[in-house]
């Protein structure tokens, strides 16, 4: 391996929660200053960050609460969740480039206690909204359901189909001491029990937990994280997909309403940059806003066939034991929604062998925000 | 009574209101290469033209998925039926089926659909109904 390869250095979080109790900026800087310490750097040798560009937490004040004295490379991701991984792959060509020696990555919110996500829209927040709120199209949840209705009409599923995914992401989350949903699995019939969010689509137990809490990530360069001593996990592929015609929601305007084309391109291309097959990857981390974006992705990534996902989770290959370990930390229903950078935080763990549920073996895994992606391994 | 979130114009989509308020269902049509498109942009992807003309819509179209509205624990509204509907034009458009009970224990894919106006309290919005003639 290149010493000029970019690498995950360090991981850091918070704890995920339903309320902190404390300012997004301390979730912050609580994280950055985690993930800096585990890469075995000082705040003094970080010269780049990268965030959302959602995140309401700025660089100038962060950095004041860190000890960093100067950043020459500051960069924020397009969109939401779907551009997590993304924030890897800014970090990455920063790096890999000389723009930068140590990039910091943050995403620090109150997404429950706070502002959530998940409520109506209260004013058309850009003019995309006129083709959806005026007809009573006013959350995500609704949003997503209406491309995921024609997915379960084209390939006959229903609602428990989609809670076969959750019951799997609650097991893995029930051993995962950081999840939300610790030592609390669920049956298929507790999914079925929960309360429906969009008939006959999604039910509760269906939709991310919304959460509290920070993450961050430290990039550098294969040599400079060595010289350091960090326990350090290879960047083998990142890419954002952006189709025209797509939107980050309104997915509407594809010929195709049943599948993720942004996925499909997306893992054409981290499979070439990495020079591997979705047969070679180990373990996944799929973003999940809600269950079905699962199904789509698993499909769009070449790991079943077209309207096969629902077979594909329901033979078990997404569990324990399975062929395809996903989500191995709960994912973002089970472990806390900190908007997909959690999964990138289990993933470099994987790699680590420190994982909760570590998969033995572990040498290559794919983290996908769904139009965002990286591939990481040994 | 159905409560609604008025639109908010902007430039580029201001020709659909209109024609919205004056009961013609409007697709932007590139004035140089034809090409119909929908949601509105600015130039033409297709030719690269700003020369946006507008086609009317003969409004027909099927239903290529549809959900039910209705916040779950909030009494925000009445249940909608909300639909994406595949114009015969090529375009798709989001809209809403009325005069059809909001009740998941029916199947509304591919049905056919015709455009009518519906004034919700001075907000005017283009609604779809069942096809007379399911073809
Ligand atoms: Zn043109």
């Amino acid at each position: 391996m290149s010493g000029k390869r970019a690498v995950i250095a360090g991981i850091g979080h918070t704890e995920f929660s339903q309320n902190s109790g404390r300012s997004t900026m301390q979730l912050a800087a609580e994280a950055s200053l985690a993930s800096i310490r585990d890469a075995g750097f000082s705040p003094t040798e970080v010269d780049g960050t990268v965030t959302f560009s959602m995140d309401t937490n700025d660089e100038l004040a962060l950095i004041r609460s860190l000890g960093v004295p100067m950043l020459r490379f500051c960069a924020r991701t397009r969109g939401g969740g779907g551009g997590a991984s993304a924030t890897v792959q800014l970090a990455a060509a920063a790096v890999e480039s000389g723009q930068a020696d140590a990039v910091l990555v943050y995403r620090a919110f109150n997404e429950r206690s706070g502002h959530r996500f998940g409520q109506p829209v209260q004013a058309n927040p850009d003019p995309v909204w006129n083709w959806a709120s005026p007809f009573s199209l006013n959350t995500p949840a609704k949003v997503y359901s209406l491309t995921f209705q024609r997915y379960m009409y084209e390939f006959g599923l229903t609602n428990e189909d989609f809670g076969r995914y959750t019951v799997v992401a609650r097991d893995w989350a029930s051993t995962n001491p950081n999840a939300q949903f610790y030592e609390r699995p669920i049956t298929l019939q507790d999914h079925q029990d929960s309360r429906w969010i969009v008939e006959p689509i999604l039910r509760k137990l269906d939709c991310c937990l919304e959460s509290d809490g920070g993450v961050a990530l430290l990039i550098t360069t294969a040599e400079r994280a060595a010289a350091h001593g960090s326990d350090a996990v290879p960047i083998l592929a990142s890419s954002a997909i952006q189709l025209e015609g797509g939107h980050e929601m309104f997915a509407y305007y594809h010929d195709d309403l049943c599948e993720y084309p942004e996925g499909r391109v997306l893992g054409e291309q981290l499979y070439r940059q990495a020079g591997i097959t979705a047969a070679d990857i180990d373990v996944a981390m799929i973003y999940e806003n809600f269950s079905p974006i699962v199904f789509l992705q698993l499909e769009a990534f070449g790991f079943c066939g077209r309207g096969e996902a629902s077979d594909f989770i329901k033979d078990g290959h997404i569990g324990r034991g399975g062929s395809l370990p996903t989500n191995t930390n709960g994912g973002l229903l089970g472990e806390g929604y900190i908007h997909g950078m959690n999964n990138i935080v289990e993933g470099v763990r994987q790699l680590r062998g420190t994982s909760s549920n570590q998969i033995s073996g572990a040498e290559h895994v794919l983290v996908s925000a769904g139009r965002s992606g990286i591939i990481l391994g040994r | 009574m159905t409560t609604v979130r008025p639109p908010i114009s902007d430039f580029d989509d201001a020709f659909f209101w209109e024609g919205i308020n004056s009961q013609k269902l409007l697709i932007q049509r590139c004035g140089d290469c034809s090409v119909l498109r929908h949601p509105p942009t600015p130039i033409c992807a297709n030719c690269g033209s700003m020369n946006n003309q507008a086609t009317e819509s003969a409004g027909k179209g099927s239903i290529l998925t549809w959900i039910i509205s209705q916040h779950p624990t909030e009494p925000d509204e009445e249940p909608r039926i909300v639909i994406l509907v595949q114009l015969d034009e090529g375009t798709r458009i989001v809209s809403n089926l009325i005069d059809v009970a909001p009740t998941h224990d029916q199947v509304l894919n591919d049905k056919r659909v015709e455009v009518c106006f519906v004034d919700y309290d001075g907000t005017i919005l283009p609604q779809f109904r069942l096809a007379e003639m399911q073809s």
